[in-house]
């Protein structure tokens, strides 16, 4: 196992990735206001260092518990969020600098998000037909008249809407819920994004339906979409995701190929998931890892240390002091911890 | 045709509901009768065409006023001004309250912390001792500005209802994916914000409308409107300075104060009906009635068997 420092590991994502189209995100740091305070102002840390990258055609996942950062760096790429430090690029282009200028619509039209709860991301009071027609106008300006129809058509029998027609005329509450989720992926193809942001799309839905639209997601990626795919679920993160990476309170803890890390995970934390993970025929309580029982920290600027300290079966006094930095265990495999 | 949202939409709202086809055959109704005053009531309701104090007959159905003039008619053309003063003033309220409470909503921040703090200061000041004021300040005023200065002073309450519903709204997902869509702002706000909206937009125009035309009627019966054009306040003012109750021509007060409460009470029912959309819960409509049905089949067929 050789140490890598902060600067080589990410230079080493970086010349990764030139020349095919990517989004990279370098060191994302994201601080939230705690208060309204206009002097000593407490702010918390949402994002920590965070990197990776997404290429056409492939997926990262990924995975953590609720509030652990995976939506805020969704959130942060399409510019919802403002980065307090660090870089996001789109196809070697710095998502957030003045000088080079993407225009919203710019990023519109290459990276396009998914959200999780189906009923909340249509709006009830439109037809399916007006909701996809947005994007076709915005970003489509060269089809005219029937031609948008045409399109618009196309994309809703792509992802499995069909009658195609039909399913236009119809109010999203007249869809269920995997329909409705299949909208919500033909209006982000609509724009022609090479990148979706798809933040737990399946978490919301039957479990019968989720594999169809994994599976959908997954042909969609074979024609060379890149996908950053979001869930709690590290199951399907190896189904679906050629990369994973493991968040905690804001920090990436483990990442690299998805069978390597979920088939062998060096992180505690990545254990203590996958032990989570429920197993038909398991009895409960078996769980092969056990954690210890402690709050999940508030990550503040000035916080120390390793964010899992406070959880983790193999803390040192080191832990609670030094961030781990990063250690290569195999070839695409990176872990930040002390105890391997 | 008969398959159009809109028609579907009505069917759906007017079966078994009571309050609304009675609401709106009231207010259709009055509606309709000052709009064509002229030619149902004759008689020019500024021109003495009695003698004073007549009560209701054949000929002056609703008797005639102290100084001789057709009730009847004065009823109908005074509600052409009075209605006219309330929708006016309901327009610019309801106007006003959009624009400052779907802005400071969708917004936030610097623009929300403005706003609001603009709708408190309106909110604080008492409406009608404001308005009694601005009315004396201004002398005796004609219907447009009482509508205007009804207008101005009481949207701020509705602005801070649909802020709140803003506030809900703003944050469901199909907002963040029209942002992420690179939408523009004023279109997320008209077309994804605004329809959600309407129900509760309709419900408080009808609400306002009530308001503006108890506050038309009050400052006219207060003597701050212009006592030469007849609306339903400037009709009780004269009742009231002419003592029509104390000798006896109860039908000159009674008239404009009846015509005021019938269409207010219409606009109230329909209010009423506009809200079981806006807010199920208050749904009773038609399902007590099918309840009801099946329960006597079911008991029909128990007795059967």
């Amino acid at each position: 196992m050789n140490q890598l420092t902060e600067a080589t590991m990410v230079e080493q994502v970086v010349t990764n990735e030139t020349g095919s189209q990517s989004i990279e995100v370098e060191n994302l740091v994201i601080d939230f206001a705690l208060d309204n305070a206009l002097f000593n102002r407490q702010y918390m840390r949402a994002l920590n260092g965070v990197s990776f990258s997404i290429k056409a055609g492939e997926a990262m996942a990924l995975v953590g518990e609720s509030g652990s950062g995976k939506s805020t760096c969704a959130r942060t790429l399409c510019r919802l969020y403002k980065p307090t430090d660090g870089v996001l690029k789109l196809n070697g282009r710095d998502i957030n600098a003045s000088a080079s200028k993407i225009t919203q619509t710019e990023l519109a039209k290459q990276i396009q998000m998914i959200f999780q709860d189906p009923f909340g991301s249509l709006n009830p009071v439109h037809t399916i037909r007006h909701q996809m027609y947005r994007p076709i106008r915005i970003h489509m300006p060269e089809l005219k008249g029937d031609a948008i129809e045409d399109y618009m058509l196309g994309i809703l029998e792509r992802v499995g809407l069909s009658p195609a027609k039909q399913t236009a005329a119809k109010f999203p509450h007249e869809l269920s819920g995997g329909q409705r989720q299949r909208v919500a992926i033909a209006r982000a193809l609509a724009t022609g994004a090479k990148f979706i942001l798809a933040d737990e799309p399946i978490s919301m839905l039957d479990v019968s339906i989720r594999l169809g639209i994994l599976n959908l997601m997954a042909d969609m990626k074979e024609e060379g979409i890149g996908f950053l795919y979001i869930t709690h679920d590290i199951a399907t993160a190896r189904y679906f995701a050629e990369r994973t990476g493991v968040m905690y309170v804001g920090h990436m803890v483990e990442w690299g190929n998805s069978d390597s890390v979920t088939q062998n995970p060096q992180h505690p934390y990545t254990q203590l998931l996958i032990s989570a993970v429920p197993e038909v025929g398991r009895q409960r309580g078996s769980a092969t890892v056990d954690g210890k029982k402690s709050r999940i920290p508030l990550w503040k600027p000035d916080s120390k240390g390793c964010p899992f300290a406070a959880r983790c079966p193999k803390v040192t006094d080191q832990c609670h002091t030094e961030m781990p930095s990063v250690t290569q265990v195999a070839e695409d495999h990176f872990v930040r911890c002390f105890a391997l | 045709m008969l398959s159009h949202p809109v028609i579907k939409f009505l069917r759906r709202f007017y079966s078994g509901n009571t309050a609304a086809i009675l609401g709106t055959l009231i207010v259709s109704t009055v509606i309709i009768m000052s709009a064509f005053a002229s030619v149902i009531a004759e008689n020019d309701p500024k021109k003495r065409v009695a003698r004073g104090h007549q009560p209701p007959s054949a000929e002056l159905l609703l008797g005639s006023t102290r100084s001789g003039k057709d009730v009847f008619s004065q009823v109908l053309h005074g509600g052409q001004v009075s209605l006219m003063v309330a929708f006016g003033a309901a327009l610019i309220t309801i106007s006003i309250a959009i624009c400052v409470g779907v802005s400071a909503g969708y917004f936030g921040g610097r623009v929300d912390e403005f706003l609001m703090s603009l709708t408190n200061i309106i909110l604080v000041f008492p409406q009608l001792p404001l308005l009694i004021i601005l009315a004396a300040f201004l002398g005796q005023v004609g219907p447009v500005v009482i509508a205007l200065i009804i207008g101005l002073s009481s949207w701020a309450w509705g602005a801070r209802v649909i802020r709140s519903q803003t506030l809900a709204v703003r944050n469901k997902e199909f907002i963040l994916a029209a942002e992420v869509m690179g939408e523009s702002k004023w279109r997320i706000i008209l077309v994804e914000i605004l329809p959600n909206l309407i129900s509760i937009v309709v419900g408080m125009a009808m609400g306002t409308c009530i308001y503006a035309l108890m506050a038309e009627a009050g400052l006219g019966f207060l003597g701050l409107g212009d006592p030469t054009i007849v609306t339903w306040g400037t009709m009780l003012f004269w009742a009231q300075s002419n003592s029509a109750f104390i000798v006896g021509a109860w039908w000159d007060m009674v008239v404009p104060g009846t015509a005021i409460a019938i269409f207010g009470g219409g606009l109230a029912l329909l209010n009423m009906s506009v809200d079981q959309i806006s807010n199920p819960k208050l749904k009773t409509g038609s399902y007590i009635k099918t309840w009801r049905r099946m329960k006597t089949e079911v008991e029909a067929r128990r007795a059967q068997s």
